[in-house]
């Protein structure tokens, strides 16, 4: 159900619907801190491009880009997993709730059942 | 994309226990997590088949859950897709929920485990399984289970 913290989860479902930002999560995943053109490496896309892709994973929070001297590296940022986190905690509490519901109406109808048998 | 996890032993036979998931008469008993009261609910149990939940919550508002059956094998499997709407209007644009349950027989009865993976939009649903598992999914899974432990 809607809450604040939807929205963000959208942003952060959506800036990761696209195969060459989810390459470059991993890839930091991997090897945390690489610099812009070592991340450019391995892709056929030109440089201004994977930078568009970098300033979007930068809006939703999930890198960091620091300079030092010359080169600007690229850091994985941990924040916006919290949201998901608390989205997988959310959903988990609720189907707690249900399971119980679930079981004492299938428990019940089993031994509705178990009783005409006998 | 993320995906929660519950597991629950239930004192009951597979068949009972799919029937109680996927008839009307049995989601009207555990759709609506809370105590209020569920106003309707129906159910086609096949696959292409739908289904809609209607119920109150305690606070008073009114929500809608409806969803359709994609996977279908009795009693051990059941995989279904849905959205939420409250006065009739989606709660969360474009966001479409799939789960799976998957029924195993045990001594005490039917091992019923729940995956809830939390989609995009429905192409993701469909495509959900042979798609994308990323390692930011996984991270975000240990941080939960790590929380579980902290927290007790």
């Amino acid at each position: 159900m809607v809450n604040d913290s939807t929205a963000r989860l959208d942003r952060l479902f959506s800036a990761l619907g696209d195969p060459t930002r989810r390459a470059i999560v991993a890839r930091l995943a991997r090897d945390n801190g690489l610099s812009v053109s070592e991340l450019a490496a391995p892709f056929e896309i030109k440089l201004p491009a994977v930078m568009k892709h970098l300033d979007i994973l930068e809006d939703v929070g999930l890198i960091r880009r620091a300079k030092e001297g010359r080169t600007v590296t690229v850091e994985l940022s941990p924040r916006p997993l919290r949201t998901a986190v608390d989205w997988i905690q959310r959903c988990e509490r609720v189907w707690e709730l249900r399971l119980d519901r679930l079981a004492r109406f299938a428990e019940k109808k089993e031994r509705d059942s178990q009783e005409r048998n006998e | 994309m993320t995906e929660a996890t519950c597991v629950r032993r239930i004192a009951a036979r597979p068949s009972i226990v799919f029937d109680a998931l996927t008839t009307a008469e049995g989601m009207a008993s555990w759709w609506n997590p809370e105590d209020g009261p569920v106003l309707a609910a129906a159910s086609d149990p096949k696959v292409g088949g739908r289904f809609r939940v209607r119920f109150r919550k305690l606070d008073g508002s009114e929500h809608e859950c409806s969803g359709e059956f994609l996977e279908i094998e009795q009693p051990r499997r059941v995989v279904m897709s849905f959205e939420w709407t409250s006065g009739g209007v989606p709660e969360e644009q474009q966001r479409v929920s799939r789960v799976e349950l998957l029924l195993r027989l045990i001594d005490t009865g039917t091992e019923l485990t729940v995956i809830h993976a939390g989609l995009y939009d429905e192409s993701s649903a469909a495509n959900h399984g042979s798609g994308w598992e990323g390692a930011l999914d996984k991270l975000a899974r240990r941080l939960a289970a790590s929380d579980r432990l902290r927290s007790g």
